[in-house]
This record gives C-alpha cells, sequence and structure tokens, in this order.
C-alpha cells in the first residue's frame, strides 16, 4: 500500500465521480479510524457517505432534512473526540447551516470535516437554489477553517486522506459527478496548502480550481498549438490557507495571471489570489474568471461553464485577451511617483 | 431519593451567595445578562453542587457529565457557579468583561475551565448537547449530557430541529431544562412569539416531559432522579421561573434581561436577596 495509504488508483477512479470515491475512501479509512462518525441530512444516498454508513451503521446519523442541527451536533461529536464526516450540498453546507458551521466548529476550531458535493455549477439542472456559486468566498471567510476544492476524483481522495492528517475544520469541496480526469498517475505530492504545477510555462500563468483544472490545462495545449504561446497551469486545489508562494513564482516569472473558478468571480480563489498579488506591489497582468455575479440559469453543467466562459474555451478567449494587454511594469511607475 | 434537610439549607445558602455574586459581577463589570441568569440559579446549583458528575481540579475528566448552557447569555449565572464550584479563581470574576480576559459575555470553551462549548449564538447548545449524547453512545461511555435552553430561544427552528434528532435517536441520557421565565428581550414571551403549550410540544415532539418549579430545589431533585432513570427518550424539564428571581425590582421586567447596577442598585439587590 503507498504510503498515502490509498487503496484506489487513478484507472478505478477514472470510472467513478468525485462523490463515489469520496464514499469508498471514507469506507476504507474507516477500518483504520474508529473516531470517524458520519453524519448526513437525507443525503446519504446523493453525498455517496452513505457507502460508509452502510459499512458502519452505529457510527453513522442521519439527522433528515435538519443541516443546521447536523453541524450543531457535528461539533458536540467532535467534542466528544470523535471525528465527524459531514456532508450535505454545497449550497445547504455554507449557506443553510452557515452560523452553525462558523460559530459551533470554527470558532471552537473543531474537527469537523465537511465534504460538500454539488459545488458550482455541477447541480446544472438544479438551478439558483441549489447551484452554490457562492461558498468559496462564504467558507474561506471563517477563522480556522481550510478550503479545498480537488480537480479530480483521485485529488478528492487524496484530500479526503488528507482531511485525517489535518487537525481542525476542513471544508472539501466537489462536484455531483462526471469530473473529467486530470492526473495521469494515482500517486504525486499532494498536500493541503500546496498547489500543484500541471504543466509548466512562461508567457501566462493560468490558476485554477476544482472541474476548471482541467479545462485550464485542455485551454494550454490549444493555446500552445495554436498561438505558440507557452501557458503555465497551476491547481490551486487549497484556497485557504493558498500557496503564495507558488502565486508568487508565477507573478515573478510569467508577469500575467488568469485565475479561473466554478464560482462567482467574487470572494474566491480569484479574489485570494489578487490579495496576494495586490500586497506584493508587484505589477502583473491579471483578470479573474468565474461567473459573473450573477444567479445562472439551469441547464447541463457542461453547458452552463460554457456560457459563463469558465470552460475550455472561455479560458482561451480569455488568455488571448489578457496577452493582448498592457500593465505597467515597475520601471513604469518611477515616472509617475 | 429527596433532598436531606442539609442538602436543602446547603443549596439555598449556595444559590443565594451565587445570586449575590451574580448581582456583584453585574455591579463591576458594566452590565450582565442578570435577569436570565437569577432565573436559572436554582437549576444550575442543584446540577453542579448535586447530580454533576464533575472534578473541577480535572476539568477535562474524560468521564464527566457533560453540562450545555444552551442559552448562552446565562454566561453571567455559569461563571459565577464554575469560579464557586473551584473550576478557577475569583480573580476572573473580578475581570469579567475586561478586554482579552478569560471570562466574557458568552463563556468560551477555548477560555474558560469547565465550559464544554461555546454558545451565545441561540438554538445552538442543545444541537452540540445531542453530538455529545450520540458521542457517548459511539464511545461507549456512561456520561450524561444536562442542558439547560431558554423559553426565548425555543423560538430558533434549530431547537425544534435538535428536539427532533434527540428523541429519534432515543437519547434518555440527555436531560434537558427550559429555564420558562416567560420573558424575552422585547417583552413577555406570549406577546413575542407564543410558546404554548410549550410542555404539550415537548411530549409531542417524543420527550419525556415533566413540569415543575424550577426555584423549587425537591421539585428539581424529584425531576432530575426521575429523568435518571427513565429509559427510551430524553428528558425535558419544563420549570416554570421568575426573570430576574431574587431581587424584587427585577422580576418579571424584561427591562432586567440586561443591565447594569450602580453601588446603590447593588446594596438594594443584596439586600433583596438576603430575604429569600
Amino acid at each position: 500500500m503507498p504510503e498515502s495509504g490509498l487503496t484506489w488508483t487513478v484507472y478505478d477512479a477514472d470510472k467513478m465521480t468525485q462523490r463515489e470515491i469520496y464514499g469508498a475512501v471514507l469506507a476504507d479509512l474507516g477500518d483504520k479510524h474508529p473516531e470517524i462518525v458520519g453524519l448526513s441530512a437525507d443525503l446519504a444516498k446523493s453525498t455517496k457517505i452513505g457507502t460508509f454508513g452502510d459499512k458502519f451503521p452505529d457510527r453513522f446519523f442521519n439527522f433528515g432534512i435538519a443541516e443546521q442541527n447536523m453541524f450543531a451536533v457535528a461539533a458536540g461529536l467532535a467534542k466528544a473526540g470523535l471525528t465527524p464526516f459531514v456532508s450535505t450540498f454545497s449550497a445547504f453546507a455554507s449557506m443553510r447551516a452557515c452560523e452553525f458551521v462558523r460559530t459551533d466548529v470554527c470558532y471552537q476550531n473543531l474537527n469537523v470535516k465537511i465534504i460538500a458535493t454539488h459545488g458550482g455549477t455541477s447541480f446544472g439542472s438544479g438551478g439558483a437554489t441549489h447551484h452554490a456559486t457562492e461558498d468559496l468566498s462564504i467558507v474561506r471567510a471563517f477563522p480556522n477553517m481550510k478550503l479545498v476544492v480537488p480537480a479530480d476524483a483521485i485529488e478528492t481522495a487524496h484530500a479526503v486522506i488528507a482531511c485525517m492528517r489535518t487537525p481542525g475544520p476542513v471544508y472539501v469541496r466537489i462536484g455531483r459527478g462526471f469530473e473529467p480526469r486530470v492526473y495521469e498517475k494515482t500517486e504525486y505530492d499532494f498536500e493541503i496548502g500546496r498547489a500543484v504545477e500541471m504543466k509548466p510555462g512562461r508567457d501566462i500563468t493560468v490558476i485554477a480550481t476544482g472541474v476548471t483544472v482541467f479545462h485550464a490545462v485542455q485551454a494550454a495545449k490549444i493555446l500552445e498549438a495554436d498561438d505558440k504561446l507557452s501557458v503555465r497551469v497551476i491547481n490551486m486545489h487549497t484556497i485557504k490557507p493558498i500557496d503564495r508562494d507558488a502565486i508568487m513564482k508565477a507573478l515573478t516569472e510569467t508577469r500575467r495571471i488568469i485565475t479561473v473558478e466554478d464560482h462567482n468571480y467574487i470572494g474566491g480563489l480569484g479574489a485570494a489570489v489578487a490579495e496576494v498579488i495586490a500586497e506584493s506591489g508587484k505589477g502583473c497582468a491579471f483578470q479573474r474568471v468565474g461567473i459573473p455575479d450573477c444567479f445562472i440559469s439551469h441547464g447541463y453543467p457542461e453547458d452552463l461553464m460554457n456560457l459563463y466562459g469558465i470552460d475550455t474555451d472561455g479560458i482561451v478567449a480569455k488568455v488571448r485577451d489578457v496577452m493582448g494587454r498592457e500593465f505597467e511594469t515597475d520601471e513604469d511607475w518611477e515616472d509617475e511617483v | 431519593m429527596a433532598l436531606t434537610s442539609q442538602e436543602r439549607t446547603d443549596l439555598k445558602r449556595i444559590g443565594r451567595e451565587i445570586r449575590e455574586t451574580i448581582v456583584d459581577v453585574t455591579g463591576w463589570s458594566g452590565g450582565a445578562h442578570i435577569g436570565g441568569s437569577l432565573s436559572m440559579t436554582e437549576i444550575v446549583t442543584i446540577l453542579y453542587w448535586k447530580y454533576l458528575r464533575i472534578d473541577p481540579k480535572n476539568p477535562k475528566w474524560e468521564d464527566r457529565d457533560r453540562f450545555v448552557l444552551s442559552k448562552g447569555h446565562g454566561g453571567v449565572g455559569h461563571g459565577v457557579v464554575l469560579c464557586k464550584r473551584g473550576f478557577f479563581d475569583f480573580k476572573h470574576l473580578e475581570e469579567y468583561n475586561h478586554t482579552d480576559s478569560m471570562l466574557g459575555m458568552h463563556l468560551d470553551s477555548k477560555k474558560v475551565p469547565g465550559v464544554e462549548v461555546s454558545t451565545g449564538s441561540m438554538g445552538h447548545g442543545l444541537g452540540e448537547a445531542v453530538g455529545l449524547a450520540l458521542g457517548a453512545r459511539v464511545l461507549k461511555k456512561d456520561w450524561r449530557v444536562y442542558c439547560v435552553i431558554g423559553d426565548g430561544e425555543s423560538n430558533e427552528g434549530s431547537i425544534w430541529e435538535a428536539a427532533m434528532a434527540a428523541a429519534h435517536y432515543k437519547l434518555s441520557h440527555l436531560i434537558g431544562f427550559l429555564d420558562r421565565n416567560r420573558m424575552m428581550i422585547d417583552g413577555p414571551t406570549e406577546e413575542v412569539m407564543s410558546l404554548e403549550p410549550v410542555a404539550d410540544k415537548w411530549k409531542a415532539f417524543g420527550w419525556n416531559t415533566r413540569v415543575v418549579d424550577g426555584h423549587d430545589l425537591d421539585a428539581l431533585a424529584d425531576a432530575i432522579e426521575a429523568a435518571q432513570a427513565h429509559t427510551g427518550s430524553p428528558t425535558m424539564i419544563v420549570c416554570n421561573t421568575v426573570k430576574g428571581k431574587g431581587v424584587k425590582f427585577m422580576e418579571d421586567d424584561p427591562a432586567w434581561h440586561y443591565g447594569g447596577l450602580n453601588s446603590e442598585l447593588v446594596q438594594k439587590a443584596k439586600a433583596s436577596i438576603a430575604e429569600m
């Protein structure tokens, strides 16, 4: 067994959604960790935490459609010394139960792991009531919280395992299903808080998270072939704590950065990267790409991502736009001060 | 087992001392949630001096009973009780509300020895108590969980979510107390948002329910011992209380939900308590 303890491979993951591999990995972890308990709010099947529940019925609790109480109970279970994994849709984890996550879990810095499914536009047909395009922004503002958005199924497996070696609250945001595979190998250097360079590049850096990492890699290939551009792609799977070093390296070496996320462009990955850049005092051509601060329509997730410009086509267009943009270098500033 | 006359005398004395200290802290701290702290005084006194399995010198003792003050604005009352029960030094009460001191309006479980759960926002503590009770079951521990909720707090939907869950999971080792002082910030509970018939509500939610005079130590003792012996469902003891109990000029006046006391009022309040 590899050092990570992962019993699943990319080949297994290829046939599984992020949710499915989450359920399977958690059920595996349950053998080694009797302190793990599972909590659901009538979404055991939808979130796949039910896989754990089927295996460990005495350590699994359904609370019905009552998310606030579920997070309060999770806090109590953590206070008792257990490690609750709590799953519901991202919209409900971040908004319906918002204050319970903040005050019961984060304020007391409890060992509660939130695996929030159906993130971003992935619940396409569900419409605005079920889309979670604000959750990263909301949860990022909670002290003590770590915020992870895995790119594909195998990264979800790594993230779930990493939860167990990361004390305190963690919010892992995954999709509804059919997340395209990004990684070729099962084992790579996954660590919460450290970005993964998916592709080297000199001309521009695309910093993506979650399902948009796949599209960023595809866009980079198109841009290299058609535009002769050298595009660096960074998978910023952890939005908090953000990997400042990866951002500063990209800023220094490529001087052009775009961020891409399946989320409102306000408050999530783009904002976290922008904060690092702004506070560095260094100039850079910069563009956030995300949902343009609106409630999006219902539809197939692929169509929605295309419609709002957060898929391969949208990234290609935005990179071309940013490549043509002027920005002031450090020297330019000398004249104006 | 009913209280012995010695126990009754002792608990009454301790209750008076707690009330006096609540008044003192309210005076020197500039203001506190005094009304609801005085209404729950007998409930917390009998728990901390008779029924809770705790060790103030070892507040993290694994097998201790868990007490959750879901009505977290009773923090001044809970803080006084913990101090008098020996969890920490009196100087912390003197520093109540000081910037970065140990004790503030709502007690922080990471700072205050003996506080299991950080409460303050309404409708959170009962759910956390449910979690502590479920935790005992998973870990095969025999600790009990005692939780005091407020009546104004009972407007929160999350209280009833927790009520459903506790009954569903048959948490008979969870014993709740409703501090039914009938007052909330904006006035009487039945004017602001009707709760009655509140005992019937708890029964309908599947709780073993009993109504007592929340200032009657013998009635509380009977109810707690019956709850401890009860199996198959959680217990809610609806405690009819008086907001501001013991301080005549505060009793039943919602204005004393939160307030400050100058030295004259401190003396007046203490004189009133002495007559209890």
